[in-house]
């Protein structure tokens, strides 16, 4: 399956998406300009990647921020993991960042997928 | 050339470390936020109170940005002045992000009630209305299509009000019989010790 990996700039977030090396990772800032047109690419790659799933998938969310607009996308994102069966949400925040800390929560509190806190 | 030494005043004053007026865009936007951000730095702010400050900029620049491509579609009538004006103040013991731009007055009724609804809750009651909010695009399908165009649906106000964890301040100036000044101030605690 073709490999997402994609560089993080001061307004979108980096983006690994690595079936073979079971890597799945949204890390840094997001508040681009279009959060909907920047995470469809996302959304269909787990559509393609949930036909024929790994045995396990752990995805990282490593985010330092992300705007009301982007929450929205993280939910469809954790809607689609879902559906495929033995996942796992890593969560991470920095350890005084309880807003951060707390987002995971409430999108744990609105999907039926285990979340894992990880402080950085 | 009195108005410069007029306008230096009233920053000096109302302690104002940036004024931005004009048309508003994504990069500005990130121009906005750098130049904040690189403030912030340089005085040392504690790395929680530059999230919220930043948390709160963004929200408030990315409205603007929305309203005015929102006003370009649907509006037929041309606003008096397109341009909006963004603010950061810092003060010893807080930061106040401020904004004003022309809203139709149709807009003026809706955003006034979104806004009064939104400063009557206390803290568990915006997380509820965030994740109802939040959740009802979902319901909707992907890609925040059943929210307004542009993503809005007033989750922005929702999310300023929690991360500064006070009440917002807004006030509609009349301007014509079209139009009406949206103003809107966020105040963000520097003090550490007040959770709220």
């Amino acid at each position: 399956m073709e490999v997402i990996n994609q560089d993080g700039t001061e307004d979108t977030p980096k983006i690994i998406l690595d079936k073979n090396n079971g890597i799945f990772e949204i890390s840094g800032r997001s508040l681009p300009e279009d959060s909907a047109e920047f995470y469809q690419p996302i959304l269909d790659w787990l559509d393609q990647y949930g036909a024929d799933p790994n045995p396990e998938t752990v995805f990282i969310f490593k985010l330092e921020y992300f705007n009301t607009a982007s929450s929205k996308l993280i939910l469809d994102i954790l809607s689609k993991l879902e559906t495929i069966e033995s996942t796992t949400i890593n969560w991470y925040f920095h350890e005084d960042d309880e807003d951060m800390e707390e987002a995971g929560t409430e999108f744990s509190e609105l999907v039926e997928v285990p979340f894992d806190f990880k402080t950085y | 050339m009195k108005y410069i030494y007029e306008l230096h005043k009233t920053m000096v004053e109302r302690s104002l470390i940036l004024v931005y007026e004009g048309e508003f865009t994504q990069e500005i936007t990130k121009s906005v936020l750098a130049m904040a951000e690189r403030n912030m730095d340089a005085i040392g702010e504690t790395s929680n109170i530059k999230r919220k400050v930043f948390n709160v900029m963004v929200e408030c620049l990315q409205n603007i940005v929305k309203h005015a491509e929102d006003s370009e579609e649907e509006e037929e009538i041309e606003s008096p002045n397109g341009s909006a004006v963004f603010m950061i103040g810092q003060e010893e013991d807080k930061y106040i992000v401020t904004s004003g731009n022309p809203v139709v007055n149709a807009k003026v009724e809706i955003l006034q009630t979104k806004l009064e609804h939104i400063n009557s809750l206390d803290k568990d009651g915006l997380k509820t209305l965030y994740k109802e909010i939040i959740k009802k695009g979902r319901e909707q399908g992907e890609g925040g299509k059943g929210l307004t165009q542009k993503g809005g649906a007033g989750l922005g106000f929702v999310d300023m009000a929690r991360k500064s964890g006070q009440k917002l301040h807004f006030d509609f100036e009349p301007i014509d019989d079209h139009f009406s000044f949206f103003s809107l101030k966020t105040i963000i605690s520097r003090n550490k010790e007040e959770k709220k």
